[in-house]
């Protein structure tokens, strides 16, 4: 790891403060991605501002919506009753995230800022319609995911909450890589006040991406025989070591007709 | 340099070190306490579990500075004059071979015990499996060490 300087500010202020007096500084949430690229010499930074102290973590239970502060940690998301009550799809999509021990540490807000292709908050919460907080305004999940590990993040902009509405009915499925867990496919599939949202992560160039004939389809017949007639094309999917584009086309598919009929 | 206070296994200590050294480092190099091995570096394999503030989190993705303020357990803290329970699993089950992943796999071992049992959930061979998937064993091929967690839970 390149040398750096370690901070840990004891609010969202000075947290703020802090980003804006050192021009190469990094957020550091749980550092299940940040670290490894660090040690990997595949980012640098000259400051890391850790947020553990910031007073970004907790769930609140709205009743029909649950916000969650960015510094809560996938195990947290995972056993979390309110969740449960409201949205117990997340509860399922965070016990899936990597390991226990990386699930203690991870946290939503650094899994979504990141936007890893692979991750599956992306596709859960473009499912979910959910909308993300930052210092500075609320986005549509839809608007703030702006291709692989990009997103509509600003360099003074840190993601506070989470804010997740109650589906009518939700299920996410993933094909795990056998070997680190992220999906090579994963399909979020969600009944919302804004209709039948279908979310894909794993499989895209560009990252996460809502398919239009899987949403149309399913509108019409909400059934995973409905996925049949649909063509996912394998155009502009990945194609890595691990799988062909033609493959994860074909999972696309499979991962949404199991997650219909987890509904 | 950071300056970085901790309580390991009961102890405390505070030591200026790197704003960049991991926990891992810190526990092996500033304490000696070298029953923490560095498998992969990389995140994957968890020999390098240790529990922070009672949770197990891998301390070659841990900055020590991150811990600073925190309660660390390692393999070390385990005993209190006999074997824990979990140490005693692996060896009556032969729960290793070459030993190296074993200060992970008992510290996650003794993690996911604590976590059903505060959840009140069973924590049955399929969930030890599933809960096992961040630490690796070149040797056992993993029946020993599941046996070997069944049967501290039964104990803890
Ligand atoms: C072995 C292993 C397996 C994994 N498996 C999976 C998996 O199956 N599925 C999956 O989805 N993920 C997986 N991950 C990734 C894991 O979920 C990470 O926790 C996550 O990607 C990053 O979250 P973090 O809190 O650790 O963020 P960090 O690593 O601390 O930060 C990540 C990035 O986000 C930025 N950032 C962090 N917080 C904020 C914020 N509040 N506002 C703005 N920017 C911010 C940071 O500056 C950094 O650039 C795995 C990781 C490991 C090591
Ligand atoms: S050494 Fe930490 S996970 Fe392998
Ligand atoms: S006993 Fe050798 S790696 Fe597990």
């Amino acid at each position: 790891m390149y040398p750096t300087k370690y901070h840990r500010p004891a609010s969202l202020a000075e947290a703020l403060q802090l980003l804006a007096d050192n021009e190469d500084a990094k957020l550091l949430a749980g550092g299940q991605t940040l670290l490894p690229t660090m040690k990997q010499h595949l980012a640098a930074p000259e400051a890391v501002i850790d947020l553990s102290a910031s007073g970004l973590s907790g769930i609140s239970n709205g009743g029909t919506m649950v916000t969650i502060g960015a510094m809560t940690t996938h195990a947290e998301v995972a056993a979390s009753a309110d969740i449960a009550a409201i949205v117990p799809v997340l509860n399922s999509v965070a016990s899936g995230i990597g390991d226990p021990a990386v699930r203690h540490r991870g946290t939503i807000g650094g899994s979504i800022s990141n936007n890893d292709p692979s991750a599956d908050y992306p596709a859960a919460l473009v499912g979910l319609d959910a909308r993300i907080v930052t210092n500075k305004r609320e986005l549509a999940a839809d608007e703030f995911f702006d291709g692989m590990f990009a997103t509509a993040l600003e360099e003074d902009e840190i993601v506070t909450q989470v804010r997740v509405v109650q589906p009518k009915r939700a299920a996410y499925v993933k094909f795990p890589n056998p070997a680190s867990r992220y999906a090579m496919v994963g399909v979020m599939v969600a009944e919302t006040a804004s209709g039948i949202r279908v979310a894909v992560t794993g499989a895209g160039e560009d990252g996460v991406f809502r398919h239009e004939g899987l949403e149309a389809a399913l509108s019409a017949d909400f059934s995973p025989g409905a996925v049949d007639g649909v063509e996912v094309e394998a155009d502009g999917l990945l194609t890595d070591m691990h799988a062909t584009a033609e493959y994860r086309a074909h999972l696309v598919k499979v991962m949404a007709k199991r997650a219909v009929a987890a509904c | 340099m950071t300056e970085v206070t901790l309580t390991v296994n009961g102890k405390a200590v505070k030591r200026d070190v790197p704003d960049t050294m991991l926990l891992v480092e810190f526990l092996r190099e500033e304490l000696r306490l070298t029953g923490t091995h560095v498998g992969c570096d990389t995140s994957q394999c968890g020999a390098c579990v240790v529990h922070l503030d009672g949770k197990a989190v891998k301390s070659c993705t841990t900055l020590a500075a991150q811990a600073s303020g925190g309660t660390v357990i390692t393999i070390e803290g385990l005993a209190n004059g006999a074997l824990h329970p979990m140490q005693k699993a692996f060896n009556d089950n032969h729960g290793l071979q070459c030993g190296f992943c074993t200060p992970g796999m008992i510290m996650s071992g003794v993690d996911m015990v604590a976590r059903y049992k505060a959840a009140g959930k069973e924590l049955t061979e399929h969930a030890i499996r599933e809960e096992l998937e961040g630490n690796i064993c070149r040797c056992t091929g993993y029946h020993n060490i599941v046996k070997s967690i069944q049967q501290a839970a039964g104990e803890m």
